[in-house]
């Protein structure tokens, strides 16, 4: 039913505090151009632009693919833009791919990006609203109770999120496009950082970077460029409310359905041993262990032990490495950070993940959460062609 | 050739766009009871769950909840955070504790601050009750509350949380 | 390809000011009303949903999140929003079932955009660097296009004014629209400008409100029971942005969009085309390659009521309500976005 859809170009700029050298055009063409070269391709080549990010609020320009269109070479084309809060990036890939998967195009172009140094993206995120509350201070604030119910239930070692902060910087250090480039970063320094919003310390969570990410997704009988194709061998979303009576916060079940959807597409049965490296949205550090148990590599109340026994570190040999690029915590262009995962996925099984390579990977992951963690967004992407 | 320029890193271009917010019917029921000091929760036809503030709707189920719930000012604390950084826009001096709390009677939490607390001492399960604003500063806002503080009850085990009824907690 | 078919529609009726309502409680009304046309529960009796909207409308980031309030998605639901008019998640789930991975789809769009000022919220839609700082607002550009339509003699001003006639008209048949009545070419041409040479009759109004559409594969249709009309074709493309750059007495996207979809692959009975100006419905009636045969926006279109978002979907509900009650065979539906006609998307429905 599906058509066969593959990543054949992958492009990303190098993340920053602020490119202050480029306009948001600029900022997207040097992820776009690199895509299509990768891909041996020209925008005559491409059917179909499909942009995604997170909220205009963001960069003050209310719905910019309009004014993108040209820069992105969509004149004539249809476009369209998507927006699913954080998992816009992964939602972007797979929203893409549903272009080709459909029938409806053979070679289509997504691309997602965040030039948050044009705002505040703090202040976007947390705008004050008349007749609520206002106490939000960032997605950390948020998010900080539910890791800390997390900790008690499992009943996880304090340092766990700091092997985790610790263990994505090393890997972001093998990767030159890292917004954070902390190779010699340790645990104590870790620890000693200010404790934002207890139980997260400042090391333990994201940077706010700029930065885009493009690919190009063809059919089986369009692929192009020299290196090998990234295989689409399932892709899924799935949302619930942000707030409901009786709502597991802390292993959200929009993320084990999901994740149980995209398994079964792709013929996994345990995602542990059958998936060679995934690249997970952990934008807070204690996010590696709750979603290693909520997407299934871990049993309930387990994920922490991965983390502590080194199974998702490179560094160490893990079996299962997560985050090879250096994820979320060394690079959140919020917008482009889901289709980062997508497309970092993909690079391992093409073999082009450069120093951040595992070893042999041919089977691998993306994965992309939103809003009050309800939005989901996964993809698993393979060598062989199925 | 055109003589090599410093990158132009920014304009000014200022903008300034009102917007004349509206509350939505079920919240307008909810802030006017708050205006006279009075939490009120909207149970859902359906599934029977106590929601506050309300919004309009049981995310759940997607349907309208109308009927109106009286509530008191005992909480539970669901889960909490200690904040060092400041809230944009806001005169509160850090740290401060931000928690989910369950009222008594409602089975969904909301953020509000605990405070006259030792922050090292708070914990999930704790009691906690409603501090108000004197009664004419009272506005349609939950800022009425100035903040919730620790209650001398038993703590609630936590797989009660959230089914406390209106009467209060028995351990 | 799966053949496609739209098999329900509801929207509000268009007011200028919803006045206390807050976004989930302009959806749920039209959700019930579209579940109720098929006897479903909720949301979790379609295999995806897709909803579009615009945060800057409301002013709050993430605003679309609220609509997934009214979904009941509980369990967890298959899901996307696009910050587009809903036309454009009614595509994005057409390829969903396109590819298999849903048989039905239920899509909405809505907006409150009465509490900002809508002309200068989406001046900041335009280029950022040379025109948003110019607070170029879109009825000024739209006055800009209707200028040269005048000068070159593509259109009259008579003309503009017999749009809007047939509009209002049009409009006393349908109970949703804002703007309707008897009004003659005469009255309408003795009216001061309001952006020269536009006139406020001229302009669309802006609608607080919602609507929401089921679309499912034919074998689904058929097990709801319910008339339905397939959606043959459907395409759209988008142009240069800045308006400088394109010739705006003309719609390229929309021709392209047109051919793409097979709009003179026979007769068209009805066209309901989204032209926020009424220079624009001509303009767009030529693009589109419309004759005298075809009835155009019996809706009276969105000069007589436009649901910001949720315009260019109900477009596509126009045509289909036609369809199934026999008023026409084939109908062309059609949706905009940007400056001046940037982006068009054209869908032709049949009925069977």
């Amino acid at each position: 039913m599906a058509e066969l859809a593959a990543v054949v170009g992958i492009g990303q700029t190098r993340y920053k505090t602020r490119r202050g050298d480029v306009s948001m055009a600029g900022l997207l063409r040097e992820a776009v151009d690199r895509a299509l070269v990768d891909a041996g391709v020209e925008f005559a080549d491409i059917d179909a632009v499909i942009i995604g990010k997170a909220p205009d609020m963001f960069e003050g320009v209310v719905m910019p693919e309009s004014y993108l269109a040209d820069a992105l070479g969509a004149v004539g084309k249809p476009m369209m833009r998507v927006h699913t809060a954080g998992s816009v990036g992964g939602s972007t890939a797979l929203v893409a791919a549903s272009h080709v998967q459909s029938g409806t195009f053979k070679r289509v172009l997504a691309v997602t990006y965040e030039k948050q140094s044009e705002s505040n993206a703090m202040w976007a995120l947390s705008t004050p609203q008349p007749f609520a509350v206002h106490l939000n201070a960032g997605a950390g604030g948020y998010f900080a109770p539910i890791i800390r119910e997390y900790i008690r239930r499992s009943g996880a070692p304090y340092n766990v999120g700091i092997k985790v902060a610790v263990k994505d910087r090393l890997h972001g250090a093998r990767n030159p496009l890292a917004h954070l480039q902390l190779p010699d970063i340790t645990e104590q320094e870790v620890e000693d950082s200010m404790m934002l919003w207890d139980p997260l310390r400042f090391l333990e969570a994201c940077p706010s970077s700029d930065g885009a990410c493009a690919m190009v997704i063809s059919a089986a009988d369009s692929v192009t460029g020299t290196k090998p194709p990234a295989w689409i061998r399932g892709g899924a979303m799935r949302s619930e409310p942000t707030m409901f009576a009786g709502r597991e916060e802390v292993s959200p079940r929009a993320g084990r359905d999901c994740a149980a959807d995209v398994y079964a597409q792709a013929g996994i049965t345990h995602p542990r041993k059958d998936l060679d490296c995934a690249e997970i949205y952990v934008p807070f550090s204690w996010y590696e262990p709750m979603w290693l148990e909520n997407l299934g590599f871990a049993g309930e109340g387990e994920g922490w032990k991965l983390t502590m026994e080194g199974a998702t570190s490179l560094d160490a040999g893990g079996d299962i490495p997560w985050n090879c690029s250096g994820g979320v915590l060394c690079s959140n262009p919020i917008g482009a950070s889901g289709m980062i995962r997508f497309a970092e996925a993909a690079r391992q099984v093409r073999g082009d993940a450069g120093n951040h390579q595992v070893e042999g990977a041919r089977l691998a992951m993306g994965h992309a959460y939103g809003g009050g963690a309800q939005f989901f967004a996964m993809w698993v992407v393979g060598a062989d062609k199925p | 050739m055109a003589e090599q320029k410093e990158p132009v890193t920014g304009i000014k271009s200022p903008v300034y766009l009102h917007y004349r917010f509206t509350a939505g019917k079920a919240p307008t029921r909810f802030l006017t009871r708050l205006k006279e000091g009075v939490l009120t929760g909207q149970r859902c036809p359906r599934c029977s769950n106590v929601y506050i503030p309300p919004r309009g709707s049981c995310p759940a189920c997607g349907v309208a909840t109308e009927e109106e719930v009286t509530l008191g000012n005992k909480a539970t604390v669901q889960s909490f955070t200690i904040v060092s950084i400041p809230i944009p826009g806001n005169i509160i001096e850090p740290p401060y504790v931000v928690a989910n709390l369950v009222l008594d009677g409602a089975n969904i939490a909301f953020i509000h601050l605990l405070s006259e607390c030792v922050n090292e001492e708070i914990h999930i399960g704790q009691r906690v009750q409603a501090v108000w604003k004197p009664s004419e500063e009272w506005d349609y806002a939950m800022d009425n509350i100035l903040y919730f503080k620790p209650l001398d009850e038993p703590d609630v085990p936590v797989d009660q949380i959230g089914h406390i009824p209106i009467s209060g907690w028995r351990s | 390809m799966r053949d496609i078919a739209v098999v329900a529609f509801s929207q509000s009726i268009c007011v200028a000011d919803a006045g206390a309502v807050n976004e989930v409680e302009l959806i749920m009304p039209q959700l019930q009303a579209v579940y109720d046309q098929l006897g479903l529960a909720s949301a979790q009796d379609v295999d995806f949903v897709c909803s579009g909207s615009c945060d800057y409308l409301q002013g709050a980031a993430f605003a679309f999140v609220a609509g997934v309030d009214a979904l009941g998605a509980v369990p967890p639901i298959r899901e996307s929003h696009v910050e587009m008019d809903a036309a454009w998640a009614l595509y994005e789930s057409m390829l969903k079932i396109r590819m298999g991975h849903a048989d039905s789809a239920l899509i909405y769009g809505f907006s409150k955009s009465s509490p900002g000022e809508l002309p200068i919220v989406l001046s900041q839609r335009l280029d950022p660097y040379y025109l948003a700082p110019l607070w170029l607002d879109i009825v000024s550009l739209a006055a800009l296009q209707a200028r040269m339509l005048l000068d070159r003699g593509l259109v009259s001003e008579r003309e503009m004014a017999e749009v809007v006639v047939r509009s209002r008209r049009n409009a006393m048949a349908n109970p949703q629209a804002q703007l309707a009545g008897e009004v003659s070419v005469e009255a309408l041409l003795a009216e001061p400008a309001f952006v020269a040479p536009l006139r406020r009759t001229d302009c669309c109004p802006v609608s607080d409100g919602a609507a929401a559409m089921v679309i499912a594969t034919v074998e689904q249709a058929q097990a709801w029971g319910k008339p339905y009309a397939l959606i043959t074709g459907i395409d759209h493309r988008i142009e240069n942005h800045n308006p400088c750059l394109r010739d705006l007495t003309d719609s390229v996207s929309t021709r392209q969009a047109a051919e793409a979809a097979g709009v003179a692959g026979g007769a068209v009975d009805i066209a309901e085309i989204h032209a926020p100006f009424s220079h624009q419905e001509i303009l767009l009636q030529r693009a589109l390659g419309l004759g005298g045969d075809t009835v155009i926006n019996p809706s009276g279109g969105v000069l007589a009521g436009n649901l910001m978002m949720a315009s260019g979907l109900a477009r596509v509900g126009e045509v289909f309500r036609r369809i199934v009650a026999g008023e026409a065979r084939r109908g062309v539906a059609h949706a905009t976005s940007g400056p001046c006609l940037q982006h068009n998307l054209v869908a032709v429905l049949e009925g069977v």
